[in-house]
């Protein structure tokens, strides 16, 4: 069979398994849509978690980056790792405990405060809408590359999918679904790189054979990497080109974004128990560190790979896989020096990226209509591909191409959904039924959820189509407002008692507009001051929230301590969730001495 | 409302107490393996070596996550008991 059979065949079978999934976990009633009737098993809810989480970025371009800034990395490596320990410690147990359905549900609870929970529902859809853009161009993107239907046809058939298995199923739909998506996406994540790993270092585990030795050199692969970066006038690998206070501060801020995200929080609201919410954020980042303790090391091996291939090579003699991609226009090469071979070194091959022409150049290479820039280097590489290209640069049978084909919507499409469920559910939950139209029914507000979601994948789908420009800029957003706005006021909501609704809303306030204008500034008013020298104190747009989460938390205390303490029955909220079991604040918790409560 | 010597109360307090100590003794770890080893020291324990890692570099893109791992496991075991341990762990008359 061909590998365009075979990618069909995979995504069709794939597809057809999410929408049984969906059909046959749809949702009934309001607590099935929004948080799965609270059924969902510890392990299944860290799939879930895993696939919600990991979006096309993660699975394509994570690694991809890696490779080409090294050390630095390490920032997306621990700072999306690092957040799980703040969530499953910091927040899961108690919000789960608090036992509603939304984060905004539990910000406007506990600050009392309707306004609380309408600036949390702006950051909701905000932060969601951000991100859910990416996601829906990635599965456009993977279907046209794969499929060769225009990026059009591929956001609308993704679409489809996602409508019917969250407007139809909910969160319980989207739960079993994401565990079958993260199955697929893990699968086609490790194969080619365990195979790629075999191929350079001889051992089939990546995460050990990243720190062996290149087969028949008797270097370790980090030092031949270092080698051939200086021989080729690259900096060292294992170096870093970012401040340590900007490392220090992108870490923070990417760590508390990933604990604040909506769609992330409100998986932990599925589990059965406070027990099993603790338990699954653990089952969570188990699985998702398979994948992220497997990208450096496919990052490190792409590169080998890479520059051991195209560099000084002449472009006549180089694999097949360097004119696909060059096809699909993820590579580009000029040849300066008209020598016929590739130069492959530091800086920019050309100014911005590559516009093709029409015409073939005298090797048969692609022609662009780019200004060539001044440094040596005479090659354009997508960062992308060093994941989507592995399997090609590795040889791998067509199967394995169609695997990665079926992976990447399966992380674009779990995330989407999980995303557009947030939105929808912030939209029924807390502005009708909470706010606008408190008289609603069970039902009428299910209805509600399912025009919200359906509307929301709408909208989504036309970022998938019409991408706006500033989608790329504003990645730093979510994370950062995420920072600056949730987590200080659900951290202060759960360990700080006399923390009140005066001072929670003017910490989201004050750290919510100094992260935004930061970001709006340095991005959008003035992109060209966008360097170290201007920063403050050396913190680029991507670290800022960590700043504005210092901003709310000091606000909010100050603020708090001038104003008068929370009513007592907020008290008694904050000290029912702080313990598992019993709802005292309506019947008084009895304490050890009964037999019900003294199961050992 | 309740007066400081309601044990209920005084045993909800210690609860939190030692569900605070853990919390922080476990936020330390995570602290020095990433921003410790991994970003402040990474210069410094760079000089060793693990296997074909630089300790630090290590430190930096594969053992802060596996600690990660670990520390949320151990965080819900010990959680666990300290549950068991002050009656609040939700079995039988659980919702």
């Amino acid at each position: 069979m061909t590998t365009e059979m075979l990618t069909y065949l995979f995504i069709g079978a794939s597809f057809a398994l999410y929408i049984a999934i969906a059909i046959w976990s749809r949702a009934g009633s309001t607590g099935e849509y929004y948080v799965a009737g609270k059924g969902v098993h510890p392990v299944a809810n860290g799939m879930a978690t895993g696939a919600d989480w990991m979006s096309a970025a993660s699975f394509i371009s994570m690694a991809g980056i890696i490779s080409f800034i090294g050390r630095d990395g390490a920032v997306y490596l621990m700072g999306w790792t690092g957040g799980y320990v703040l969530l499953a410690m910091c927040l899961a147990p108690y919000l789960r405990k608090f036992g509603k359905f939304t984060v905004p549900d539990f910000v406007g609870e506990r600050y009392y405060s309707q306004t609380a929970r309408v600036v949390a529902v702006i950051c909701v859809i905000f932060i969601s809408f951000t991100y859910v853009a990416g996601q829906m161009r990635g599965v456009g993107i993977v279907f046209s590359r794969y499929l060769e239907v225009d990026i059009t046809m591929g956001v609308l058939i993704g679409m489809g999918i996602v409508f019917f298995y969250a407007v139809l199923g909910g969160m319980k739909g989207i739960t079993y679904t994401q565990v079958a998506q993260y199955c697929v996406m893990i699968f086609a994540f490790m194969i080619p790189a365990i195979f790629i790993s075999i191929m350079i270092t001889g051992n089939p585990i990546p995460q050990l054979g990243f720190g062996s030795e290149v087969t028949g050199t008797g270097q370790s692969v980090l030092e031949k990497l270092n080698g051939l970066s200086a021989e080729l006038g690259f900096k060292p690998y294992t170096d870093g080109s970012k401040s340590t206070i900007d490392v220090f501060f992108i870490t923070m801020a990417l760590m508390v974004g990933t604990a604040g995200l909506p769609h992330v929080i409100v998986r932990f609201f599925t589990t059965p128990t406070v027990r099993d919410a603790r338990k699954s954020a653990g089952y969570a980042l188990l699985f998702i560190a398979i994948l992220y303790t497997t990208a450096p090391a496919v990052a490190s091996f792409a590169r080998i790979n890479l520059l051991n291939t195209v560099s000084e090579a002449s472009y006549k003699d180089l694999p097949g896989w360097f004119s696909n991609w060059e096809n699909s226009g993820l590579i580009a090469w000029i040849d300066k020096n008209e020598d016929g071979k590739i130069q492959y070194t530091d800086g920019h091959p050309m100014a911005g990226k590559p516009q093709f022409t029409a015409e073939r150049g005298n090797n048969g290479e692609r022609l662009v209509s780019n200004t060539p820039s001044a440094g040596n280097n005479e090659l354009y590489v997508d960062r992308d591909i060093m994941v989507l290209a592995n399997p090609e640069i590795a040889q791998l049978p067509g199967w394995v191409i169609a695997l990665i084909a079926a992976g990447g919507l399966a992380a674009a499409l779990s995330t989407a959904a999980g995303l557009l469920l947030v939105i929808s559910t912030s939209v029924s939950h807390d502005l009708l039924k909470r706010n606008l139209m408190p008289g609603i029914s069970d039902k009428q507000e299910l209805l509600a959820a399912r025009i919200a979601a359906g509307v929301a994948v709408v909208i989504a789908g036309l970022f998938g189509i019409y991408p706006p420009a500033f989608v790329a800029q504003v990645v730093a957003f979510a994370f950062g407002l995420a920072a600056a706005s949730f987590f200080p006021a659900i951290l202060m909501g759960i360990f700080y008692k006399r923390m009140n609704r005066e001072g929670a809303i003017s910490g989201m306030v004050t750290g919510l507009s100094f992260t935004f204008a930061y970001i709006v500034y340095f991005k959008f008013i003035n992109p060209a001051a966008n360097t170290a020298d201007h920063w403050w104190f050396g913190v680029s747009p991507e670290g800022i929230g960590t700043l504005g989460m210092l901003i709310n938390f000091s606000v909010a205390m100050v603020v708090c301590h001038l104003t008068a303490p929370p009513p007592q029955h907020i008290q008694t909220l904050v000290e029912d969730i702080r313990v598992p079991r019993g709802t005292p604040s309506r019947q008084p918790e009895v304490q050890g001495g009964t037999p019900a409560s003294h199961p050992g | 409302m309740a007066t400081p010597q309601d044990p209920k109360k005084a045993a909800a307090a210690a609860y939190w107490r030692e569900n605070i100590r853990l919390l922080l003794s476990l936020l330390v770890i995570w602290f020095a393996v990433s921003f410790g080893a991994g970003i402040l020291f990474v210069d410094y324990l760079d000089q060793f070596q693990l296997g074909g890692f630089p300790l630090g570099f290590w430190f930096a893109q594969q053992g802060s996550i596996y600690t990660f791992v670990v520390l949320i496991f151990i965080y819900a075991w010990q959680m666990n008991r300290l549950d068991h341990k002050y009656h609040v762990n939700e079995e039988e008359d659980d919702v």
